[in-house]
């Protein structure tokens, strides 16, 4: 049997209902459903979680540190999206 | 903790990698002086890579070992409360040593890898794991101790500039309190029991104050990777403040036990607001980290073969899944 590591999957854990999932850590499992175990043991002891995603590492994508700047370039120059941009005269309420 | 910022046996090079302009170690330094986090795939000094990945790795292995002396007492524990509490401890220590090994890995090593270079002997673990835990006592003195020790090393690590690092220590150190407590609990029955339960804990507090002093590391001056650690806000205190500031809130918990801290130089400075404490025993430090400690070869001994004796169950684990896969296919 060939001695290769177990494959690296990504925990996502919700804390309570009304939350959204958020990055944990991760942990090696040779398949889904241990994966989902493993999360558990790992990262839910003390009731952290009242449910758990598992993704391989490798299946996910994500953007690339070095090409940042660029990459999020086109929100930078568009503050009219924020509503500071906009300056309401005194006496307006409710705006 | 148990980060000591010791050499590896394999030394490597601090020269600067080969793509590492002057400019880009100031933009480097820069983020990390604005106090940025430091993500995974950022650009970093090839140095600061390896620093991490000995410290964190040496910190995982550290919690793996350190299931040993504790595990020692699973099956003696003198409750079943106390069973299940260490237990739960023990199961903690694995976790801690997995939430590391996963933040290692962020840095481009593999865990078989860190593991590997343990078992070979080429990583370190913290010098403390080297003793012996001889009676019940000796796990209330580890819990208040040797984690009191880790804690105070560990808070600061929350604000490491190395993102995967600081959030895995959050997550420990949160949970590092109910080991600290559940210690000094022990500790707190024992002093209130028979003359032979207080010459218990008297006795385990001897033997482990000394090398929960040494789990700081060496003294400012002898510790050389302390300065471009600081630097870099891996860490934020060196060793010598961290070691006083424990003695300081440990002294009085001693007392409060009723029990006499094993150093007669020990006394309170008026003048500085501290403990002025006497020389710890640096050729015994030396001598536990060469490999020389009570316990070295049986901890290693013991972790080689529990590596060996999990062969079968990862291999199986292994081939099932490799079949479920075939099915669905």
């Amino acid at each position: 049997m060939t001695d290769e590591e177990w494959p690296l999957y990504e925990v996502f854990i919700r804390a309570r209902s009304g939350l959204s999932h958020r990055h944990a850590g991760s942990v090696h499992a040779a398949d889904d459903e241990m994966a989902l175990n493993h999360a558990r043991d790992t990262y839910t002891r003390r009731m952290e979680g009242v449910s758990i995603w598992v993704v391989r590492s490798d299946k996910i994508v994500a953007s690339d540190p070095a090409e940042t700047s660029a990459f999020f370039e086109p929100a930078e120059d568009k503050v009219y999206r924020h509503p500071t941009f906009y300056e309401i005269p005194e006496g307006v309420e409710n705006l | 903790m148990y980060t000591q910022g010791l050499d590896q046996k394999t030394k490597t090079s601090d020269k600067p990698g080969p793509l590492e302009g002057p400019e880009q170690l100031a933009e480097f330094q820069a983020r990390v002086d604005a106090e940025e986090k430091i993500e995974a795939k950022d650009w970093m000094p090839e140095a600061y890579r390896r620093t991490l990945v000995r410290q964190i790795s040496q910190h995982a292995h550290s919690e793996i070992i350190g299931m040993q002396p504790e595990g020692n007492w699973l099956t003696r524990a003198p409750s079943l409360k106390r069973k299940a509490i260490l237990l739960a401890k023990v199961q903690d220590e694995a976790g801690h040593g997995l939430y590391l090994y996963s933040a290692g890995e962020t840095l481009g090593v593999s865990r078989d890898q860190m593991v590997a270079d343990l078992l070979a002997g080429r990583a370190k673990y913290s010098s403390i794991f080297n003793y012996p835990t001889l009676t019940w006592a000796d796990i209330g003195a580890i819990g208040w101790l040797v984690d009191g020790a880790a804690i105070m090393n560990q808070i600061p690590l929350c604000r490491c500039s190395y993102g995967p690092y600081a959030r895995a220590m959050v997550r420990i150190c949160k949970e590092e309190s109910f080991h600290q407590r559940q210690g000094f609990e022990i500790m707190l029955e024992l002093s209130k029991g028979t003359d032979a339960q207080k010459e218990m804990a008297q006795d385990a507090f001897n033997r482990w104050w000394w090398p929960s002093l040494m789990m700081f590391g060496p003294g400012d001056k002898d510790s050389k990777h302390s300065a471009q650690s600081m630097a870099w806000k891996i860490k934020r205190f060196s060793n010598d403040e961290l070691r006083q500031k424990f003695v300081d809130v440990t002294v009085p918990q001693a007392q409060f036990l009723g029990l006499r801290v094993p150093d007669d130089d020990l006394h309170y400075n008026d003048e500085t607001g501290h403990y002025d404490f006497g020389e710890i025993d640096w050729q015994e430090f030396l001598d536990v980290l060469a490999g020389n400690g009570p316990c070295n070869r049986q901890r290693m001994a013991q972790r080689t073969r529990a590596h060996e004796d999990g062969q079968w169950v990862r291999d199986a684990a292994r081939a099932y899944a490799a079949r479920q896969r075939a099915k669905a296919a």
